[in-house]
């Protein structure tokens, strides 16, 4: 792949160059749209061993299973208390009591840690499902179509690339109440748009190619092709762009709570915790500062690492064919 | 040429009117009514339908987007309610600061990400390559206004040598004077965007090295220097036009969180402050004119490059 064709493959907000993915199955994500019957269970299998064998993709997704556990279970055996505020114990540098410290409410922030990590997990998870769903359909739509509806459909894309996705993300959110499931259907509705581009991309190629043209012949409607077919056969470079998108989506998120347009309290996330940390900025409250920030960074990284790994073993296949 | 200019000029006139139709629809579909949102939720009726007729919102939806596309063709960019000022005033005042930022921050992004993405390439799999990648790859991840937050405590806080806020001078020119100022939220930006170059630049230099006229240049004798400066500069940075291009709406993106962690007061900093006061004719006016600025980004970008670029130019018509 040339970085021509990298530069023209994805807008800038994607975080890698984009994967020319071919005719493979994922081993992640996607699995409502993962195919069924048995003899693929071996190249799933083949694919799970190339994956394995790639150290940073498995550190990616060892990474991401503890930031699971640290979130989800991590709460059931260190309680604390992330509702009611308690100004007497507020930040309280860490100790015995506290590990991390409290905030400037008095919530232990290891604790909040967890909490605010479910939401920002399930945030950047369920928006970058979405927003594969709705990327794929449109964009395996737009290339089956052809012609002006693929025209009007793909402008239509490069329209809400055109603005900045922190700009829509904020005017959205300005018009809708702030939920967990609001923030997801704001950030889902403005993430598809490169999976979109992608899949309508090896939808043209795919078109061409003989077996679909086959199909065509024996009669298949262009919607049985497009989900026998087509939908199938992109679903690995769609995998490999949901798992940046969650990345995408997690700092999104982080963005707009700092930004105070964020769930409200006492909901916590990530990006919320460093809002209030800011302003202690220069009383040296450090336990207020790089905790969450780390973890952030820690879990874009991850994700990043394991779509960089998931379309390395793609590539690999395609190459061996 | 004039094909290609023509085909790729069309498309970016479409592309601004279905951006006019989204942010109207969005107006449109604000909870209760553009009045409710103005007027606040204790508006009696009265108000509101006078608010309704006074905005022209009783007319059928057609006909209103229809004016709005008018008053958006003669500059009208709508009025705040919030600032009691038109939006275009509010706008000539602010983007000049916000331009100054970004593009201070592109400027000092490509001098940095250049040279070293093409280092990269050359020394590709050593340890410097992987600890840039490293840095890139970090860099990339960061939020973008933690990252300020760390300059803020490094910079600030704990060496006192660079004062925490931005400039807060309402001209450009008083920007200028406060040079101080500008450093911290121009490296924030500067960081985030030279992580995101550099790899683009470091696998396009790659792609350049394994050319066969470099294996020529090489044969005949070109000494390292001539075969960068010769070679893979010129060729290696043909994509990067594309990506200046590209990038526009995430730098953006960028500068909002940094205008408003700087307390800079640019068009990030007013874009923010109007969705906290859900002041929606700011918000819609510069999400228009920034879309506008990155589709004729884009353009020029892609124009650009067929300059550049004799094989876009033949391809393509």
């Amino acid at each position: 792949m040339t970085g021509e064709e990298r530069v023209a493959a994805g807008p800038a907000r994607t975080p890698v160059p984009q994967p020319a993915a071919g005719p493979v199955l994922a081993d992640t994500a996607d699995l409502a749209l993962a195919p069924r019957e048995g003899p693929r269970r071996g190249v799933w299998r083949q694919a799970a061993s190339d994956f394995a064998r790639n150290p940073v993709g498995v550190i990616g997704v060892a990474t991401i299973v503890v930031m699971l556990l640290f979130s989800f279970v991590g709460p059931l055996f260190y309680h604390t208390d992330q509702v009611h505020p308690n100004l007497l114990e507020i930040t309280q540098p860490p100790g015995a009591r506290h590990p991390l410290g409290t905030d400037n409410v008095g919530y232990d922030v290891l604790g909040r840690l967890m909490v605010a990590g479910q939401s920002s997990l399930e945030v950047g998870l369920a928006a970058a499902v979405i927003a594969g769903l709705v990327g794929t359909f449109w964009g395996a739509v737009a290339g089956f179509a052809g012609g002006w509806v693929d025209s009007v459909m793909m402008r239509f894309v490069d329209a809400l690339l055109a603005i900045p996705s922190l700009l829509l993300v904020l005017l959205l959110a300005a018009i809708v109440t702030p939920s967990i499931l609001m923030v997801i259907m704001v950030l889902g509705a403005i993430s598809w748009l490169t999976t979109a581009r992608l899949v309508r991309g090896e939808v043209l190629v795919l078109r061409s190619l003989d077996y679909v043209r086959a199909a065509e012949g024996f009669g298949e409607t262009p919607r049985q092709i497009v989900f026998r077919h087509i939908v199938r056969n992109v679903i690995g470079t769609v995998a490999v762009q949901v798992t940046f998108e969650v990345a995408n989506a997690i700092l999104l998120f982080s963005a707009l709570s700092f930004l105070g347009l964020g769930p409200p309290p006492p909901a916590a996330n990530w990006g919320g915790m460093l809002t209030d940390g800011l302003n202690y900025v220069f009383d040296g409250y450090w336990w207020l500062i790089y905790p969450a920030g780390l973890l952030i960074v820690m879990t874009v990284v991850a994700f990043n690492l394991a779509g960089d790994a998931l379309r390395d073993v793609f590539e690999v296949r395609l190459r061996s064919r | 040429m004039t094909r290609y200019l023509v085909r790729r000029i069309g498309q970016a006139i479409a592309v601004l009117f279905i951006v006019s139709m989204v942010v109207f629809a969005i107006l449109h579909f604000l909870p209760g009514s553009p009045a409710r949102a103005m007027l606040g939720i204790r508006a009696t009726p009265a108000a509101i339908r006078q608010f309704n007729a006074a905005n022209g919102y009783n007319r059928p939806l057609p006909v209103q987007y229809l004016l709005y596309l008018d008053r958006l063709a003669h500059g009208n960019l709508g009025f705040s309610y919030h600032y009691d000022q038109s939006v275009g005033s509010l706008l000539t005042l602010d983007l000049p600061k916000s331009a100054l930022l970004v593009g201070a921050s592109y400027v000092l992004s490509l001098i940095i990400a250049i040279p070293m993405g093409i280092v990269q390439a050359l020394r590709r799999n050593s340890s410097l390559d992987h600890a840039l990648t490293g840095f890139s790859f970090v860099g990339y991840a960061m939020p973008t206004f933690w990252l300020g937050i760390l300059l803020l405590v490094g910079f600030s806080a704990t060496l006192h040598l660079f004062p925490p806020e931005g400039p807060q001078g309402a001209s450009v020119m008083a920007a200028l004077g406060d040079p101080a100022g500008l450093v911290l939220p121009v490296a924030t930006l500067t960081i985030v965007t030279v992580a995101q170059f550099s790899r683009f630049m470091r696998s396009s230099a790659i792609d350049v090295l394994l050319q066969d006229y470099i294996r020529t240049a090489r044969a005949k004798g070109a000494s390292r220097w001539q075969m960068v400066t010769h070679h893979v500069l010129r060729n290696s940075l043909l994509p990067i036009i594309t990506l200046v291009g590209l990038s526009l709406p995430g730098v953006l993106s960028g500068a909002i969180v940094v205008e408003a962690l700087f307390n800079y007061p640019g068009m990030g900093w007013l874009f923010w402050t109007a969705a906290g006061a859900h002041d929606f004719p700011v918000l819609m006016g510069f999400t228009i004119v920034v879309a506008a600025a990155t589709v004729v980004g884009n353009l020029l970008a892609d124009v650009a490059y067929a300059v550049a670029d004799p094989r876009i130019r033949y391809q393509a018509s």
